[in-house]
């Protein structure tokens, strides 16, 4: 049988918009994933430790506020820090192209502004997914 | 340094890896749960069960925070429903969960059915035992949003909190079988809502008439609670409390009871599979399965059929007693 891949979904920040968050949590599933949904304004330690308890292979961030290049390399961080830097990191949102090679160089898998197809987000999760143990 | 060792000295990541192991290899990795064993049997098990919808999640948040003080780390499994179609789950409890995400010494963990009934995914008794050997002196089992048959959280848990609400329906409900009568706490969440009190006292009637079945001669409390602004909740703690000291002078037969159950399932398991196995080497798999689909013999008899033509293949197995091979020695705590 294949191994189910895990996901969690996070909402950092003051962001209150977490519509796209759960359309993308919902495509997972019915991709035959298992998605935590962590829920709104979340601080990166909070996601990076329940992401760590959770044993997640993919962690998809959403944000919407402006704040990701802060957020995303200080989860990215949170997450060495405990024990789980084999954790991949997909970044969703608004996000401008200008900002997208500082986060991929921060560790960042990929970045998916407005407009991406979900089927294009789960097929590279589960790619992304496949390469860990 | 290994697994084990990183586990049983408390980490955190060790231990979400170590679930994970549980969870992925059916049947669990025999190794690592052999190892953890003689540090297991500590921990103090809560489950929490009710309908969908009652609040357990922002029930257990709150539980989480007040056992914080006498026990220096806290475990919680939460139990999602995994889709019967493509396999996937939503695992939303931690959403509920935001105060006790947010204190390190609180570890959640969600777990998704995988087809499983009963109210828990099959891994949860070994979830169980690592979070114990972990450290986590106090675990709540957080079960799926439970009708009536999902009872399976009885069978490991020192006390079971049962959750209800307001507005469910009538007594008639409070009266059958089921979830009903393996709860020794009842909270009647969401107690500032329209008909708390009827519904409170309902369960209470229906306490009241139950046969004392319930070891101890324990009577299943009602506690009102809301778990959103926390009232209620340090009396549902004294509650719990209480529960648990009452159970301290049945603890020995709880742990045996339990124990027995399991060895019987994972007995039951065992020889199941070694006994298909040999049938579908052998042939004789195809071979009852045929005369059972014409017709010629019933699905018992086809069953007696295979387990004679085993045991006769292996000639002296089952004779004579085990020697040797374990101390028996009994484990002190």
């Amino acid at each position: 049988m294949d191994r189910i891949i895990r996901v969690m979904v996070a909402k950092p920040g003051l962001d209150s918009h977490d519509r796209g968050a759960k359309v993308v949590a919902r495509a997972y599933r019915d991709a035959g994933m298992e998605v935590v949904y962590t829920g709104l304004h979340q601080t990166s330690e909070q996601i990076a430790e329940a992401a760590v308890q959770e044993d997640v292979d993919v962690l998809a961030v959403s944000i919407l506020s402006g704040a990701h290049s802060v957020l995303l390399p200080r989860i990215i961080g949170s997450l060495r820090e405990r024990g789980g830097g084999g954790i991949l990191v997909l970044a969703g949102g608004v996000i401008p192209e200008a900002d997208v090679p500082a986060l991929l160089e921060a560790g960042v898998a990929r970045v998916f502004g407005p407009g991406s197809r979900l089927d294009t987000i789960v097929e590279f999760t589960r790619e992304l997914a496949g390469g860990r143990i | 340094m290994d697994l084990v060792s990183r586990l049983l000295a408390g980490d955190p990541a060790a231990l979400a890896r170590a679930i994970t192991l549980v969870e992925r290899d059916r049947p669990a990795p025999r190794d690592l749960l052999a190892a953890i064993h003689p540090h297991t049997g500590r921990a103090r098990v809560i489950g929490v069960t009710g309908p969908p919808g009652v609040g357990k999640s922002t029930l257990v948040d709150q539980l989480a925070i007040s056992f914080r003080q006498p026990h220096a780390l806290v475990g919680v499994l939460a139990v999602d429903p995994s889709s019967p179609f493509t396999g996937g789950a939503i695992l939303g409890d931690r959403v509920r969960m935001a105060r006790s995400s947010a204190d390190p010494g609180i570890f959640i963990r969600s777990l998704a059915t995988r087809g499983q009934l009963g109210g828990l995914s099959q891994a949860t008794g070994d979830a169980i035992r690592l979070m114990d050997a972990s450290g986590r002196s106090l675990i709540l089992v957080e079960t799926v949003g439970a009708g009536q048959a999902e009872v399976d959280i009885m069978n490991h848990a020192h006390t079971v909190l049962v959750v209800l609400a307001p507005g469910l329906g009538d007594d008639v409900q409070a009266i059958k079988a089921g979830i009903l009568e393996i709860g020794h706490v009842f909270a009647v969440n969401k107690a500032d809502r329209d008909g708390a009190d009827r519904t409170a006292a309902e369960l209470e009637m229906m306490l009241e008439m139950a046969p004392d079945c319930r070891a101890g001669g324990w009577r299943p409390p009602v506690v009102r609670t809301v778990a959103r602004d926390g009232r209620g909740i340090p009396e549902l703690v004294r509650k719990l409390d209480e529960h648990w000291d009452c159970r301290q002078s049945e603890l020995d037969g709880w742990c045996r009871r339990q124990a027995a159950a399991e060895l019987s399932e994972t007995v039951e398991a065992m020889a199941g599979s070694r006994l298909r196995e040999w049938a579908a080497k052998s042939g004789m798999w195809e071979e009852v399965l045929d005369a059972i689909v014409g017709r010629r013999l019933d699905p018992r008899r086809g069953a007696e059929t295979l387990l004679s033509h085993y045991l006769d293949s292996r000639p002296g197995e089952d004779a004579g007693s085990p020697t040797g091979c374990w101390t028996g020695r009994r484990r002190n705590t």
